[in-house]
């Protein structure tokens, strides 16, 4: 306690973060979302997964998720600090020395990486691997400023935690797999586009040529409803395979009527309706697609739960 | 001598350094765990640090050649 009174009054420096600095840095919200869906994957797959094993796969999936997520607010602390929705971030607000972010991303990396091979196999570890290696190198350094197909393109990053899930618990990947995968690379697209629909003015600040930027809110309202359109079968079609029965299709119908409903909705109001409302309708379709994507998996996990008992499947 | 409350600068180091500690101590017991999981899930397994066991490693059944037993000439005849 000697050494109390030369700290008297100072400031923090980006050395004495806390721990939920560093718990931040590795985005616990879009954690969240990886460990869900990639609990899914693990559990619907036809495996015979010790606990252990499933809790540990889990937990190195969401350890790499997060790594990346680190690697991600390193290279984006520029951008980070001009956007309202992201300047509080560790980085950006001063919390965190950027070097520290990116140390602590390549050494989470690494350890993910060689703990789910250890407590999976090498094929899962490789494609956490490559997630990581997508989200940080493919989408963060080069399409998030480059393309406003970037969304596109690197949400891939986003699906495949189902996947490496499945590869995980069997050691290969298979139609059900991939269905997982392009349900979310397809919900991608108008959940981030309607996120930018009332956000316009964040990415318009930071340069990053989102489709509202580079196209106009009219295109980008046209792409939410064209996406919107093209995830339709896909949903339905992951449904309709052994993932799903006919508890999953019910619920896939109703969540894609739903989800058109709003994608028509946004597409056919006008600039003068959605400041008339603040963006309600937008708001409310971002809200919704969480929804949608989350009732998805839970659908096909009640599904696997059902075809336990001898109930639900094809 | 008065003791000096704690800086806010000591408190956010320690939250840094317990959840350290107690991530660290969560990851032992993790790979502890998934040790016993997976040497009890194994095949048999030789360890040869010591006295080799060769009984104790499994090896390939060889197939052995079918032997033609030689017809034995009962008393009792044909």
């Amino acid at each position: 306690m000697s050494d109390i009174g030369a700290y008297q009054g100072a400031t923090p420096t980006p050395q004495d973060a806390g721990f939920g600095d560093y718990v931040e840095l590795l985005k616990p919200r879009v954690m969240s979302l990886v460990v869900f869906t990639a609990l899914v994957g693990l559990l619907v797959a036809p495996s015979g997964l010790h606990p252990v094993e499933i809790f540990a796969a889990l937990l190195f999936i969401a350890l790499g998720a997060g790594a990346a997520g680190a690697l991600n607010m390193w290279w984006d602390a520029d951008i980070d600090a001009v956007m309202a929705r992201t300047a509080r971030r560790p980085v950006p607000s001063g919390r965190l020395a950027a070097g520290d972010a990116l140390a602590i991303g390549l050494a989470l990396s690494g350890i993910s990486i060689v703990m789910l091979g250890l407590a999976a196999n090498l094929a899962a570890a490789a494609l956490l691997a490559f997630t990581i290696f997508f989200y940080a190198v493919v989408y963060s350094m080069w399409l998030k400023r480059a393309t406003p197909q970037n969304i596109v393109i690197g949400g891939a990053a986003g699906a495949f935690p189902p996947v490496i899930g499945w590869v995980a618990a069997t050691g290969s990947v298979s139609l059900e797999a991939l269905l997982m995968f392009a349900l979310i690379f397809m919900w991608t697209p108008p959940h981030f586009w309607a996120l930018a629909l009332f956000m316009k003015d964040d990415y318009h600040t930071a340069g990053v040529p989102m489709l509202t930027v580079t196209h106009g809110r009219r295109a980008t309202r046209l792409h939410v409803l064209v996406y919107t359109l093209l995830l339709v079968p896909v949903a339905l079609g992951a449904a309709l395979t052994a993932l799903g029965g006919p508890f999953t299709l019910a619920v896939s119908v109703a969540l894609n009527l739903w989800f058109v409903a709003g994608a028509v909705r946004i597409w056919r109001r006008d600039e003068a309706a959605a400041a008339a409302d603040r963006n309600a309708a937008e708001k409310a379709f971002f809200r919704f697609s969480l929804l949608y994507l989350f009732l998805h998996f839970a659908a096909f996990l009640v599904e696997a739960t059902l075809r336990s008992f001898g109930l639900g499947g094809w | 001598m008065q003791l000096r409350p704690t800086h806010e600068l000591h408190l956010r180091r320690f939250s840094r350094n317990l959840g350290l500690g107690l991530t660290l101590a969560a990851f032992v017991v993790l790979v502890f765990a998934l040790t016993v999981v997976k040497i009890g899930r194994g095949a048999p397994m030789q360890g040869y640090g010591q006295a080799v066991q060769p009984q104790a490693v499994p090896t390939p059944a060889v197939p052995t050649p079918a032997v033609p037993t030689p017809a034995v000439p009962t008393e009792e005849g044909p």
